[in-house]
C-alpha cells in the first residue's frame, strides 16, 4: 500500500513525541497463553488531535483503548499520560462506551454528572456543570429523562456529556456510533466535529468503518488482526472547516477510502 | 378474561370456589368442611378473641425480624456469590441445596438448638426465605452488563460506590427473589410455629383443630392467605417500578 502521507510507526512516534499526551511503547497484550490481541504497540497521541484505530475485527482495537484507559492491564510495554505511567483509570482520561453504560435508575442530569459525583463535587456545582454540558451536546430540555425514554442517539449524547463534564485531557471513545442507525450517526459524526472546535480536547476513536475514521480523524492508526500490529498511519489531508456535506463529497474523503479499503480487503478475504 | 362480551375480573374464580365450598358444606358431607358462611362469621370471632390479637403480634414479629435478616444476609450471600467466583464454586451447590430440601424437617433440630420460642421461629423464616433472596441476587448481579462496572471504574468510583451500582443494577432480579421471599417466609413463619406449637398462629391452630372449631381453623387460614397474597402484591408493585431497568440495561 502506497499513501503520500502515511508514516511508518517507529519514526511517527519519535517525531510527535515532543506535544504527545499519551505515549504507548513496546506493548504487548496475550490472552490466556495463547492469544496475542496486540505485539509491539509503539504510538503517540498528539494533544487536541483526534485519532482513529481503525482495523477489523479482531485486530485489538478496543483492548488497545481499554488498556489506555486504565481498564486492562498489560502483558508488557507502558502506557504514559502526560509523562505519567498509567497504573489504572484517571482523572485525565475519560470514556464513552459502545453501550453507552448508563444507569437506568438515574436521570440523564445525574448520569450526566455521575463523574463529578463520584468525584465529591458539590451537587449544584456538579449540576451546573452537567446542564452545560448537556447542553453542548444537544440534549437541552431532557435532563430529568430517564435513559429508557431516550433514543439511542440521545443516550450516547449523554454518554459524551458525561465524559465531557469530568474535563479530561483526553477522551476515549470505544465505537461511539455502532450502536446507533445510521441517519443517527452522521449527525452525530457532524456535532463531534464541531464540538471537537469549541473543546479543544484529544480525541482517541475507536472504530471499523473506514468512512468514519477519515470523516473524522487528524490521524488514523491502521492495524492489522492477529496478531493486532501497527500497520500503517495515515494523516488525512481534508479541510474540516467547510459545511459538513461537503467533505463527503471532497475527492480526498473518497480517495483515501478507497486506499484504506484497499489495503484491508486481504484481512477480510 | 370475558363471558360474554363481560369483562371478569380474575377474582371471580374465587367466588367460584366460596360457592362450591358453600355447597359441600351445606350437604354436611364431610365434617372438616363447615360451609363457607360460617367460616365467614368465624372470622369475626377469631380476630376479636385476645389470643388472636397476642397470636398476631408475635407472629407478626418473628415473620418481619426473619424476613428482614433473610433479605440482609441473603442479597450480601448472592452479591458474594455473584461477584467472587471461588465463593460461587463453593456455595452455589448448597444454597440451591438448601433451596429445595424440605426445610420443614429442619425445624425440629433448630427447635432444640434455639428452644421452643420466638427464636426457633424466626430462623425457621430466615430458612425458609434466604436461599432464594440469595440466588436471585446472585443472577442479578451477574446480569449488570460488564460496561457498567467498566464505567464506574473508568470514572473513579471507590469500592463502595461500585458496589452501590452493582446492587442498584441487580435491583429488579433482587425484588423478585424478595417477592418469593415473603411468601416463602409465610410458610416458614407458620410450619415454625405449628411445630413449635405453643405460640403465635401455631398454638391458635391447635386450639381450633383440637376442639373440632372447623370454621375458626379455616378463618385463620383465610387471613394467613390475604396476608401473604397482600405482602407479595406490595414488593410486585415496587418491581413493576423498576422494570424498566431489566430491557435498558443491555
Amino acid at each position: 500500500m502506497t499513501m503520500a502521507k502515511s508514516l511508518s510507526a517507529a519514526s511517527a512516534s519519535r517525531a510527535d513525541s515532543r506535544d504527545a499526551v499519551i505515549q504507548v511503547s513496546g506493548l504487548h497484550k496475550v490472552y490466556g497463553n495463547s492469544v496475542t490481541a496486540l505485539e509491539n504497540i509503539d504510538l503517540s497521541f498528539m494533544r487536541g488531535q483526534l485519532t482513529s484505530l481503525l482495523g477489523p475485527s479482531g485486530c485489538g482495537k478496543t483492548t488497545l483503548l481499554k488498556i489506555i484507559a486504565g481498564l486492562l492491564e498489560p502483558t508488557s510495554g507502558e502506557v504514559l499520560v502526560n509523562g505519567k505511567p498509567v497504573r489504572g483509570p484517571g482523572p485525565e482520561r475519560a470514556f464513552v462506551f459502545q453501550d453507552f453504560a448508563l444507569m437506568p435508575w438515574a436521570t440523564v442530569l445525574r448520569n450526566a454528572a455521575f463523574g463529578l459525583e463520584v468525584r465529591g463535587t458539590p451537587k449544584a456545582e456538579r449540576e451546573d456543570r452537567a446542564r452545560h454540558y448537556i447542553k453542548e451536546v444537544g440534549l437541552a430540555g431532557f435532563e430529568d429523562k430517564y435513559p429508557h425514554e431516550l433514543s439511542g442517539g440521545m443516550r450516547q449524547r449523554v454518554g459524551l456529556a458525561r465524559a465531557l463534564a469530568v474535563n479530561a485531557d483526553v477522551l476515549l471513545m470505544d465505537e461511539p456510533f455502532s450502536a446507533v442507525d445510521e441517519q443517527t450517526r452522521r449527525k452525530f459524526q457532524e456535532d463531534l466535529i464541531r464540538l471537537r472546535e469549541v473543546e479543544k480536547k484529544t480525541f482517541i476513536l475507536v472504530t471499523h468503518s473506514i468512512e468514519e475514521a477519515v470523516y473524522l480523524s487528524d490521524r488514523i492508526v491502521l492495524l492489522s488482526p492477529r496478531p493486532g500490529r501497527v500497520a500503517e498511519i495515515i494523516e488525512p489531508d481534508i479541510d474540516r472547516n467547510v459545511d459538513p456535506d461537503m467533505i463527503r463529497r471532497e475527492p480526498a474523503y473518497l480517495d483515501l477510502i478507497d486506499d484504506i479499503w484497499r489495503g484491508l480487503r486481504h484481512y477480510v478475504e | 378474561m370475558t363471558f360474554y362480551g363481560y369483562r371478569i375480573p380474575s377474582m371471580a374464580a374465587l367466588l367460584v370456589w366460596a360457592v362450591i365450598w358453600e355447597i359441600i358444606g351445606r350437604f354436611e358431607l364431610v365434617m372438616l368442611f363447615p360451609p363457607f358462611t360460617e367460616v365467614l362469621s368465624a372470622l369475626g370471632d377469631v380476630v376479636t378473641t385476645p389470643s388472636f390479637a397476642s397470636a398476631a403480634r408475635i407472629t407478626m414479629f418473628s415473620y418481619l425480624a426473619g424476613l428482614a435478616i433473610a433479605i440482609v444476609f441473603g442479597v450480601a450471600l448472592g452479591m458474594l456469590m455473584g461477584l467472587v467466583k471461588p465463593a460461587d464454586r463453593l456455595l452455589n451447590m448448597w444454597v440451591n441445596i438448601f433451596l429445595s430440601a424440605p426445610l420443614s424437617a429442619l425445624v425440629p433440630v433448630i427447635m432444640i438448638l434455639l428452644g421452643m420460642g420466638t427464636p426457633t421461629v424466626v430462623a425457621t423464616v430466615f430458612m425458609f426465605a434466604v436461599w432464594i433472596i440469595a440466588l436471585d441476587t446472585r443472577a442479578g448481579v451477574q446480569q449488570v452488563t460488564p460496561s457498567l462496572m467498566e464505567m464506574s471504574h473508568s470514572f473513579g468510583a471507590s469500592r463502595y460506590q461500585r458496589l452501590r451500582i452493582i446492587l442498584l443494577a441487580a435491583l429488579p432480579e433482587i425484588l423478585a427473589g424478595v417477592r418469593l421471599g415473603v411468601i416463602r417466609g409465610v410458610k416458614g413463619v407458620v410450619i415454625g410455629q405449628l411445630l413449635v406449637s405453643i405460640i403465635g398462629v401455631g398454638a391458635l391452630f391447635n386450639l381450633y383443630s383440637q376442639n373440632f372449631l372447623m370454621a375458626h381453623f379455616w378463618a385463620l387460614i383465610l387471613i394467613l392467605f390475604a396476608f401473604a397474597l397482600s405482602l407479595a402484591a406490595i414488593v410486585g408493585r415496587l418491581e413493576s417500578r423498576v422494570e424498566y431497568y431489566a430491557g435498558s440495561r443491555g
